[in-house]
């Protein structure tokens, strides 16, 4: 056997392995759990399941009232991403090439939005999308959640169409394109990573929300997220399913990461590196 | 970039500012109504005034859980940005293993939160979880749901887990900006690794780690679902924090008076420090050029 390619053993990679371990550690614990029996899980305490079994994955996959779950969430993630682009691109525009009356001030009040807890709209958003007919309906927690991914999209889609000439724009207008046709034709897919960036961080803030989601949906668009508080049944916990249900919640996540993963880095610091 | 003045700009802005004011304003506005009246039920309000405001202020409740919430904050940032800026120094600048720690540094961010609490609760239990089990099987006695300490250190280390990694993504970003040229004339003058982080890597990444603590801290101010599975405000009031709070008033109790008073406090206690911690970031970024 060839001698394998020694990998340089030293500080900096015992740091980041530790680190990954640290962030692995609970969620192969929660894949561990999801592949045991509820009595061996509460029987016996194994590093690894004895007889590995898929059945607590059978009973989400095949229970209406639990896929569903995943197929509100997901429907109404994709709502919210469409929406939140669709308003803070040409905003994003407007942000990144003109001054205009109030432009500054209108920039920290949307960043403020960004910053306003949950919380503290959870009981008004309740009674809003009551009172106006939308309440438990996917479109009410796509709007609901705009409160917080439109800010965001606007900052991070503004970072990026700075970093894009201004000078384009103007050849543009000279070449006789009109706004739309420009925007879409030529300054969109200059700012694809962007846009790519911006649609990953709608997608994950409104994926990983609760308290709204929860607060504004009882049965049609209940997500996911909510659904697994009910494995908490006459007999106790359901940990098995409990833990197969988080292992599938992280799955869309992590697919999506894999899609970005050349410009998570830059998306983080919103377009500003 | 120099821009040009140009009004009709206010167009283009609309469709959002719209979007805001229907999913933000208006829901706001209630809260504002709640908290200036008073009710008896069946729909009948009357006008309260500051009251609510005032009793708000007197209540040692609303101090404490601000207090807790001040705690953790501070806590969590002074670990996670020195740990976020540590793990990132040390992360592979290229090639595969680059992108295999960025990917698997990013999951723990698109987990749902509750699901997030969820693993925490499974991984502190002393009977079927890991982390319990090992402290119990070391003899540490260990019990989040009995023992104050015990629930603040699981809050801490899972707030630990879940966001440094934005912490270490936004540093690695800030890293990965320094031209080449910096470090070699660096080695030219014989700087120490210190000073090399203090004079070049530092002030780099400066902006970004703007970003990362106005992130934290707004998150971490007004956490709900983690701690909330973990502990659900226990012991007791002990890990009860603000936005815990805040909804076992509001929706808990339907104290709507208090709940809404309590709100805008809330927001504008929020508000206050975004403005401060965006003023300090432009002027940086102006600073930069």
């Amino acid at each position: 056997m060839a001698a394998p390619r020694r990998s340089p053993l030293n500080g900096s990679t015992l740091v980041i392995g530790l680190y990954l371990l640290f962030l692995m550690l609970p969620l192969y614990w929660l894949l561990n759990m999801s592949l045991k029996t509820n009595t061996e899980i509460l029987n016996s305490f194994t590093l690894w399941p004895d007889r590995p079994t898929l059945d607590n994955y059978r009973t989400i996959l095949t229970d209406a009232s639990w896929y569903m779950g995943y197929v509100n969430s997901l429907i109404y993630v994709v709502m919210n991403t469409v929406i939140s682009l669709a308003v803070a691109l040409p905003a994003a525009y407007a942000f990144s090439r003109y001054n205009f009356m109030g432009d500054k001030h209108l920039f920290f009040w949307l960043l403020s939005q960004r910053m306003a807890p949950p919380a503290v709209f959870a009981l008004p958003f309740f009674q809003f999308y009551s009172s106006v007919g939308l309440f438990d309906t996917h479109i009410a927690v796509a709007l609901a959640h705009c409160l917080f991914n439109v800010p965001l999209a606007v900052w991070i889609l503004e970072g990026f169409m700075r970093g894009v000439p201004k000078e384009i724009d103007e050849t543009a207008y000279i070449d006789g394109y009109s706004f739309g046709r420009f925007f879409v034709k030529i300054f969109m897919p200059l700012i694809s990573s962007g846009i790519g960036v911006a649609a990953f961080f709608c997608f994950m803030f409104s994926w990983v929300e609760l308290l709204l989601s929860r607060t504004l949906t009882t049965v049609d668009a209940k997500p996911i997220a909510a659904i697994m508080t009910r494995t908490q049944g006459a007999s106790g916990i359901d940990w098995g399913v409990l833990a197969a249900a988080g292992v599938l919640t992280v799955v869309p996540g992590a697919l999506v990461i894999y899609f970005v993963r050349n410009y998570i880095a830059k998306g983080f610091a919103l377009g500003r590196v | 970039m120099n821009k040009t003045t140009n009004q009709k700009a206010w167009f283009l802005v609309l469709p959002v500012l719209l979007l805001v004011a229907f999913s933000a304003v208006i829901p706001l506005m209630t809260v504002v109504n709640y908290s200036v009246q008073d009710t008896f039920g069946q729909n009948e309000f009357f006008w309260a005034g500051l009251e609510w405001f005032e009793e708000m202020l007197r209540s040692e409740r609303m101090w404490d859980a601000l207090g807790r919430q001040l705690l953790f904050s501070g806590i969590i940032l002074l670990i996670e940005i020195p740990l976020g800026v540590f793990v990132a120094l040390n992360m592979p600048k290229s090639g595969f293993w680059s992108s295999f720690c960025l990917v698997v540094m990013s999951l723990p961010l698109l987990i749902p939160w509750n699901v997030v609490g969820t693993i925490w609760q499974i991984f502190g239990r002393v009977d079927i979880g890991l982390l319990g089990y090992t402290l119990d099987a070391l003899g540490i006695s260990y019990n989040y749901t009995q023992d104050v300490f015990a629930a603040w250190a699981t809050i801490i280390v899972m707030d630990v887990w879940h966001w440094t990694s934005l912490v270490a993504l936004l540093a690695f970003a800030g890293l990965k900006s320094i031209p080449d040229a910096y470090y070699q004339a660096a080695k030219i003058d014989q700087a120490s690794r210190w000073a090399v982080f203090r004079y070049i890597e530092l002030p780099k990444m400066m902006g970004v780690l703007m970003i990362a603590i106005l992130l934290r801290f707004m998150d971490s101010f007004m956490i709900y679902t983690e701690p909330f599975v973990v502990t659900g405000g226990g012991p007791g009031n002990a890990t009860t924090l603000l936005s815990i709070d805040l909804v076992k008033m509001a929706l808990g109790q339907f104290d709507l008076g208090p709940a809404a008073a309590f709100s805008l406090m809330y927001n504008l206690v929020i508000l206050t420090m975004a403005y401060v911690f965006y003023t300090v970031m432009t002027t940086l970024e102006k600073r930069e050029g």
